[in-house]
């Protein structure tokens, strides 16, 4: 099967800290792919690896067959590769339309734009309403996105980086901290994600990971650890020592 | 494993749809469309602002030469809410591109060319040179380094200034400019009738080309930029880039303005990249506010008056008020105080 996304032997150390250790890692295309771990396994590391925040001590990482290793954070949004932040990272002071306009727009070169007024074009304008309508964003589009429930935000979210049109997506805990009573919003939206977008679900949550999840590879201190079906992962008893022990109190 | 049951709950949820059908509602594309509009329409409080401007030139005649030089301040101020107020970007040697606008349209005049337009188009291009030039020792590192770097960058070209009297005039000042007729029509006169309108215009032009800026999808990335620098990169926008191109622009609308101050002023002096020039700009933009266009304009009407008013019953000591009023001001908060004036005035306008 085709590969979306590849690591290897990825490395990154933080002083005498090794926090992503020798990952060979790949995500196949169309994927439905979770990374789990226990705290501090490295798995936030690992994504700002893979989206250029933070750059490898050592190793490679190629999407599509390209490396971008050294490729700049902007230019792998551009050749498709979004993210999601565990805690909210949204612009406070912008609307959900506006911030999913802007996504939209970046991804058409519109940024370079300085004279054309924003919403003249009314191909992003659809677009912008159609994501909003898969996310449940539509009553919200006008609302400064600071006043947004944090349910809402977390859509917002996950609405952002599909913006982007990725073919590769990350999701770093996108149900953190909902409340109960809203989390089947978020897990419907994931769900419900175009199966031409490959996932990489990074998740605490084994409710979300066992529901969405084919495959699922373990992170502990910084190096994968397992990696395998649900069925094979669930019942694998090592996993269960490290992770599934420490992790099954809700 | 009891999660197998909530699992199956869960796939149950997840089964949902998340909408049917995609495609999008006419109706909710054209109220969204009318809101964006809406947002940059313009707004009767503006017009009111413009009007009184312009009413100013025709009915305070005998205060145009201060005028003058608050169309100038705001200016300047305009300049550097571009970069704060709208790309998160703070300064404090924003004076290095005033002056250097200044010194330019000074020695352009000096040189022979004595048409203001071309005075102003030289510190433009000079400026957004420099401004360019800068902005990658600026944009490296926090707020505390941005700080320290913009600084030093202004004292170094202060001293740079001084010790180059050959060229500059030194301690002395820039002397002998003489200046041709705006557009080669309009004198200047000893009033500042004409230096005042020709600032006047020139702020109103760059006022509404910033205005388009800003409404702009560039200016939305600024934006994005000022809330989270982190996100904007991870929806794909080229964070340094755009602050790169801002911070020339700025850098030249600064220019612009130590230009007119140089041309309508007939003199340069070392002044022009002064701390003392950055720190006021600084706090013209926190009496008026950051991020929408009118604080400088609002905060160096303020400013002035201020300064001329306690100037006038304490000439030596005006520092001291307006250090008072500052910190009242920061303590309070603007829309706190402002909110305040607002209440009193319409308690007053009830009962009378």
């Amino acid at each position: 099967m085709a590969v979306a996304l590849e690591t290897r032997n990825l490395q990154r150390e933080f002083g005498a800290l090794r926090a992503t250790d020798n990952v060979s890692f790949r995500l196949e295309r169309g994927a439905r792919h979770a990374l789990i771990g226990p705290n501090g396994a490295g798995k936030t590391t690992f994504i700002n690896l893979l989206t250029g925040v933070l750059t490898p001590t050592a190793g490679s990482i190629y999407l599509d067959g390209v490396d971008i290793t050294r490729t700049k954070r902007e230019q792998r949004v551009h050749k498709g590769l979004a993210r999601t932040f565990q805690i909210n990272q949204l612009f406070a002071a912008l609307t959900p339309l506006e911030t999913i306009g802007l996504a939209v727009s970046e991804r058409m070169g519109g940024g370079r734009d300085w004279w054309r007024p924003t919403g003249s074009k009314r191909e992003i304008v659809d677009e912008v309403v159609e994501i909003a309508e898969r996310f449940h964003l539509v009553d919200e589009l006008e609302l400064k996105t600071s006043t947004l429930a944090y349910g809402k935000q977390r859509l917002l979210e996950i609405a952002v980086a599909f913006a982007c049109r990725p073919r590769v997506l990350l999701l770093d805990e996108p149900a953190a901290g909902v409340p109960e009573g809203d989390r089947h919003e978020i897990l419907a939206a994931v769900a419900s994600l175009p199966r031409d977008v490959s996932v990489l679900l990074i998740e605490h949550d084994m409710d979300l990971v066992f529901s969405f999840a084919e495959r699922i590879s373990v992170l502990v201190n910084g190096a994968l650890f397992k990696e395998g079906s649900v069925d094979e992962i669930a019942a694998d008893p090592e996993v269960k020592a490290v992770y599934l022990g420490e992790g099954d109190d809700d | 494993m009891t999660a197998t049951e909530e699992t199956a709950m869960t796939i149950g949820l997840a089964a949902e749809p998340a909408s049917a059908g995609h495609h999008p509602a006419p109706a909710t594309a054209a109220r969204v469309v009318a809101a964006l509009k809406r947002r940059r329409r313009w707004r009767p409080l503006e017009a009111v602002f413009w009007a009184a401007t312009l009413a100013s030139v025709l009915l305070l005649p005998s205060k145009h030469l201060i005028l003058n030089e608050i169309a100038i301040l705001g200016l300047f101020a305009l300049s550097l809410d571009l970069i704060l107020g709208f790309a998160g970007v703070i300064s404090l040697g924003h004076a290095a591109f005033f002056g250097v606008g200044a010194y330019c349209a000074g020695l352009v005049a000096t040189h022979g060319i004595t048409e203001p337009l071309a005075g102003l188009a030289a510190a433009a291009a000079l400026t957004a040179l420099l401004g360019w030039a800068t902005s990658y020792l600026v944009l490296r590192g926090t707020d505390l380094t941005r700080l320290m770097v913009t600084m030093g960058i202004a004292l170094i070209l202060g001293e740079l200034a001084n010790q180059m009297a050959w060229l500059t005039g030194g301690a002395d000042g820039l002397q002998g400019i003489m200046m041709g007729p705006v557009a080669g029509w309009f004198e200047f006169d000893l009033f500042g009738t004409t230096a005042y309108a020709y600032s006047l215009s020139v702020l109103f032009v760059l006022f509404l080309a910033a205005r388009r800026i800003t409404n702009s999808p560039f200016g939305l990335s600024l934006l994005s930029i000022r809330d989270n620098p982190l996100r904007a990169a991870a929806v794909g926008v080229p964070v340094n880039g755009r602050l790169v191109q801002v911070y020339t622009l700025a850098a030249a609308y600064a220019g612009v303005a130590g230009a007119l101050l140089a041309q309508t002023t007939q003199f340069v002096s070392v002044d022009v990249l002064e701390f003392h020039r950055s720190a006021d700009v600084m706090l013209i933009l926190i009496i008026g506010g950051t991020g929408y266009l009118y604080g400088g304009l609002v905060g160096a009407v303020l400013f002035k008056l201020l300064q001329d008013m306690l100037a006038g019953f304490t000439p030596q000591y005006w520092h001291f008020w307006i250090g008072i009023f500052l910190i009242a001001l920061v303590l309070v908060g603007r829309e706190r105080m402002v909110g305040g004036v607002a209440a009193a005035v319409r308690r007053l306008a009830r009962r009378t």
